[in-house]
């Protein structure tokens, strides 16, 4: 049987180019170097930026040494509250959903370890990085509030970006209290942070009126308002080139302070001004994934039907803005169950504002909830994969709606058998390798919703028979522009290397945010619009003309492939678009087109990528050290445009499991409230020897209703499920159930 | 008074001003010399972002001050392809899809070539996952990484063999 199953899908018809798995179109700039990220600008004049960071959690600073640092050889200026130039918009306000309360140095005050407190701008980094070091701070210190024991509880208006943060359907009381097996779990995860290798960069200048900002971001025309708004200025003033995002993960696409302080000083010191992060940097100002507190119960009756099914979930945020973790909703769409209930509660501590991790709400709520179903099933005597299908959810559990499509019984089958999960011990401690290590399997189910966003593109077809085709689409590893000019390509029926895709700046219509997996369906939507317009414009001009060998044919009674409009009756009879396009005198014909999603399916369908993840694990007796030997996880995600780069999406999903499983965690020090560790060798992620064998499998899906495409994403759902396989999979080996991540060798020591 | 260095570059004798002595070889490639394919993850020589190869062997260049390498010999990823034809590692990289934002890839070259050189870790996956994890990807393309540090192992031993 294939690994990857390939047949078209959905209601559209693409081309040949989409489903090829072509490898990455940026590629060779890639592997050489060429490829530009934002810090790798140096435009005439630049000066340098160094942001002096808070060594305080809460408090206020009461002196800076601004005469010690400006006397220092090449320091320009030094920025602080006292001599910082007024914003048109308050730092502390929030002008919509996706705007944060941020630091731009309005007062003295610190809210959180690492804060920026005053900018020195320099000839040279060396002397930006002396001058901030010399301003030596002084502070009236506050006691610090870290953890959930010491911060202010709260009731969450909302969770995630507008997210309900209550739920409850059935009875649950009744339910629970008669069933005949009950469970509890409790789980914390802790704050992790995103650590995209490419630090937060921004070079930033201005020319009058005109800002060019290079910085990575994940939603272009969005920060394009979001700049000119604090600056006071009209967004076509705003010139943002994004083209390489050197990693993302939710970090880049909400405008930080640190990007306002640049812009402030471009124009203060009246030059280009860069600014990069250092990795200590960006344990602060630049959001994080917050700590998560989860309770679960589930109730069973004898048979391992789910009765009752509860998720409880506080979260961290900071003490002045509120994002919160959704983890309880992680349960609302994955099992059924005639009673749930999640609910939300809140933490404000002395830390930056978390924010959109890869899989917000979703990761973190998979990783408990997979560890409940584990135990229920165990309180069952049940298989877990044989528990889970028992719980099997044919319709959305939440809303009880229909599945715009939902594979993941193929999912479980494929990937248990390539796993060989047939042979698994029930009981916990069974197994052992050739080296005396404990071997433990485990399970866990994945799901992501499927959002989509408003997007635009612009699709020009030429005279030379190539097309130009544009949006603002943004690249950050997952791909997309080569997924997007393959859709690109079967829009205007051309072969994909007579395609020229223009991506990545505000100089191309507005690509929506490349963010909640929706991008490749949002933008990729809109270019095959824009392309399917343009090549019916083409057909409007040839079908009206006698010369044409396709007069007459109407305009629905053409076909578009390789370059040429062919009769849909009559093969024999097409037209080149050059042809075309000569004929009329034409050099161009453009169109727009936007994506989106039909209403009516979004009212009336549950929309979710599926997924099903096994692990193994392999545990030293003695020493508890865990390796995660294997991990193998099967996903139906819709149409899969290049299944090459799918899986890679799909296995760094899984690997960013393994982190959160075992690696990672943002600690802070309870007393002065600073972070302990942070840089890549006190926070941990995954590195090559973790990650021996990871591999993801595509089930084909066909989902007629998630949009045209029968597209869905691909990005985030492999952390989903594979959190909870790998804890399940300890417990497989050990007997021990674990209640905090990541897992650490204490916690299966004692 | 201000100090100069002299060394090769991808093969090109520089002699660089050195106005600073805080600076690093790292950022005396990307803001003195203006080549920007070696890149800052870390400053501190734990993600492997910036490995270049001094004297033939990987290094950190984050970790090397400036002043250190008069007279070496440095060779970064844009010494790499030889005119439009790719390092048989580079192009490998693109067949395993051994990576995906690319800000981490360079270094991974870099790294991946020093490893095939050093011998160590023949065709052995283990080894070379261990060879190559002072690399981190936080994209987490390792497991193309080490296919694409693997193909590239056996063709460079089959044209060594030929060449026998
Ligand atoms: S930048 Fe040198 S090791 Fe990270
Ligand atoms: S490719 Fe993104 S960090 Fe490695």
């Amino acid at each position: 049987m294939p690994d990857t199953l390939q047949t078209p899908a959905g209601h559209v018809r693409l081309g040949s180019n989409s489903g090829q798995p072509m490898t990455r179109r940026d590629g060779i700039a890639k592997v050489t170097g060429t490829a530009t990220y934002a810090a790798d600008n140096r435009p005439d004049r630049l000066a340098h930026a160094v942001f002096a960071s808070a060594g305080i959690a809460r408090g206020r600073v009461v002196s800076l040494n601004v005469e010690a640092a400006k006397s220092h050889p090449e320091v320009i200026e030094v920025i602080t509250p006292d001599n910082r130039p007024a914003l048109h918009l308050d730092p502390d306000g929030k002008s919509h959903p996706f705007s944060w309360r941020i630091e731009a140095l309005q007062d003295n005050t610190v809210r959180y370890a690492g804060q920026p407190i005053a900018l020195v701008v320099a000839e040279t980094l060396e002397a930006a990085t002396e001058g901030a070091r010399l301003l030596a701070p002084e502070y009236d210190t506050d006691p610090a509030r870290i953890g959930f024991e010491n911060g202010e509880a709260y009731d969450p208006p909302a969770v995630g970006i507008g997210g309900n943060p209550s739920f409850s359907k059935g009875d649950f009381d009744t339910g629970f209290s008669n069933s005949e097996h009950r469970i509890g779990a409790s789980v914390d995860t802790p704050a992790q942070y995103h650590n995209a290798m490419e630090p937060h960069a921004i070079v930033a200048e201005w020319s009058g009126d005109h800002l060019t900002i290079d910085t990575p971001n994940q939603a272009i025309h969005l920060a394009r308002g979001a700049f000119a708004g604090y600056f006071g200025i009209p967004p076509e003033n705003v010139t943002l080139r994004s083209p390489f995002i050197g990693g993302g993960f939710g970090s880049k696409a909400i405008l930080v302070g640190p990007q306002i302080l640049a812009i402030m000083a471009a124009r203060m010191v009246d030059r280009p001004v860069k600014l990069v992060l250092r990795r200590d940097q960006m344990f602060g100002p630049v959001q994080h994934r917050g700590a998560t507190r989860q309770k679960l119960r589930i109730g069973t009756d004898g048979n391992g039907l789910i009765k009752a099914l509860e998720h409880e979930a506080t979260a961290s945020t900071s003490s002045f803005d509120d994002f919160i973790e959704g983890a309880g909703n992680a349960s609302l769409n994955m099992y059924a169950s005639p009673a749930i209930v999640a609910r939300h509660s809140a933490v404000r501590v002395d830390t930056g504002t978390p924010g959109p991790m890869r899989a917000p709400g979703e990761a973190s709520g998979s990783a408990a909830l997979e560890i409940a179903i584990d135990k229920a099933a165990e309180a069952v005597g049940m298989d877990p994969l044989e528990f889970r299908l028992r719980n099997y959810a044919e319709t959305d559990p939440a809303s009880g709606k229909p599945f715009s499509a939902k594979s993941l019984r193929e999912c479980y089958e494929l990937a248990a058998q390539k796993f060989g999960w047939s042979d698994r011990p029930l009981a916990p401690g069974q197994m052992r390798d050739e080296n005396g290590m404990l071997v433990g399997w485990g399970m866990g189910s994945a799901l992501f919703p499927a959002p989509m966003f408003a997007a635009q593109a612009r699709a020009t077809l030429r005279r030379d028979g190539t097309a130009l085709v544009e949006t603002s689409g943004a690249d950050m590893g997952q791909g997309a522009w080569t997924a997007l000019a393959q859709i690109a390509a079967d829009g205007v029926g051309l072969p994909v290397d007579r395609i020229e895709f223009m991506s990545g700046t505000t100089d191309q219509p507005d690509a929506g945010v490349a963010g909640g997996s929706g991008h490749t369906a949002s933008a990729g939507g809109a270019l095959f619009e824009a392309g399917s317009n343009a090549v019916q414009k083409l057909a409007d001009l040839a079908t009206a003309d006698p010369e044409s060998p396709l007069f007459g044919a109407g305009n629905t009674g053409v076909e578009a492939r390789e370059g040429r409009l062919f009769r849909a009756d009559d093969e024999s009879r097409s037209e080149s678009y050059a042809d075309i396009l000569e004929r009329a005198g034409l050099e161009r014909i453009d169109a727009m087109g936007s994506g989106g999603r039909d209403p009516a399916n979004t009212e009336a369908r549950a929309m979710f990528s599926h997924g099903a993840v096994f692990a193994e694990v392999k545990i030293d007796p003695d020493l508890f050290q865990i390796r995660v030997s294997r991990l193998i996880g099967a996903f139906a995600a819709g149409r899969i445009i290049n299944p090459h780069l799918a899986k890679s999406q799909l296995t760094g999903g899984m690997i960013w499991g393994i982190g959160f499983a075992l690696h990672e965690e943002g600690i802070h020090d309870l007393r002065s409230g600073r972070p302990l560790n942070a840089d890549l060798a006190g926070y941990h992620v995954p590195v090559n020897a973790d990650a021996p064998h990871v591999e993801a499998l595509l089930v084909d899906e066909d989902d007629p209703y998630v949009n045209a495409l029968g597209i869905k994403g691909v990005g985030e759902i492999g952390i989903t499920g594979s959190v909870g396989a790998i804890a399940n999979a300890v417990w497989h080996a050990t007997g021990k159930r674990i209640s905090s991540y990541p897992i650490h060798i204490d916690a299966l020591l004692s | 008074m201000t100090l100069s260095i002299s060394l090769s570059v991808n093969g090109e004798s520089l002699n660089v001003p050195l106005e600073d002595t805080r600076t690093t070889l790292l950022d005396l490639l990307r803001e003195h010399i203006g080549l920007t394919g070696t890149k800052k993850g870390c400053d501190r020589g734990q993600c492997g972002a910036c490995t270049v190869l001094l004297d033939g062997k990987r290094i950190n260049a984050c970790l090397t001050l400036a002043a250190s390498v008069d007279g070496t010999d440095v060779t970064t990823i844009e010494g790499l392809a030889q005119g439009d034809t790719l390092h048989p590692v580079q192009a490998a990289f693109i067949e395993h899809d051994g990576f995906q934002c690319g800000y981490c890839t360079t270094g991974q070259i870099m790294s991946a070539v020093g490893l095939l050189s050093e011998g160590d870790a023949g065709a052995d996956p283990e080894r070379i996952r261990e060879g190559m994890s002072g690399n981190i990807c936080r994209c987490a393309a390792y497991p193309g990484i080490t296919a694409a540090v693997l193909d590239a192992e056996r063709r460079q031993s089959e044209s060594e063999g030929t060449s026998v």
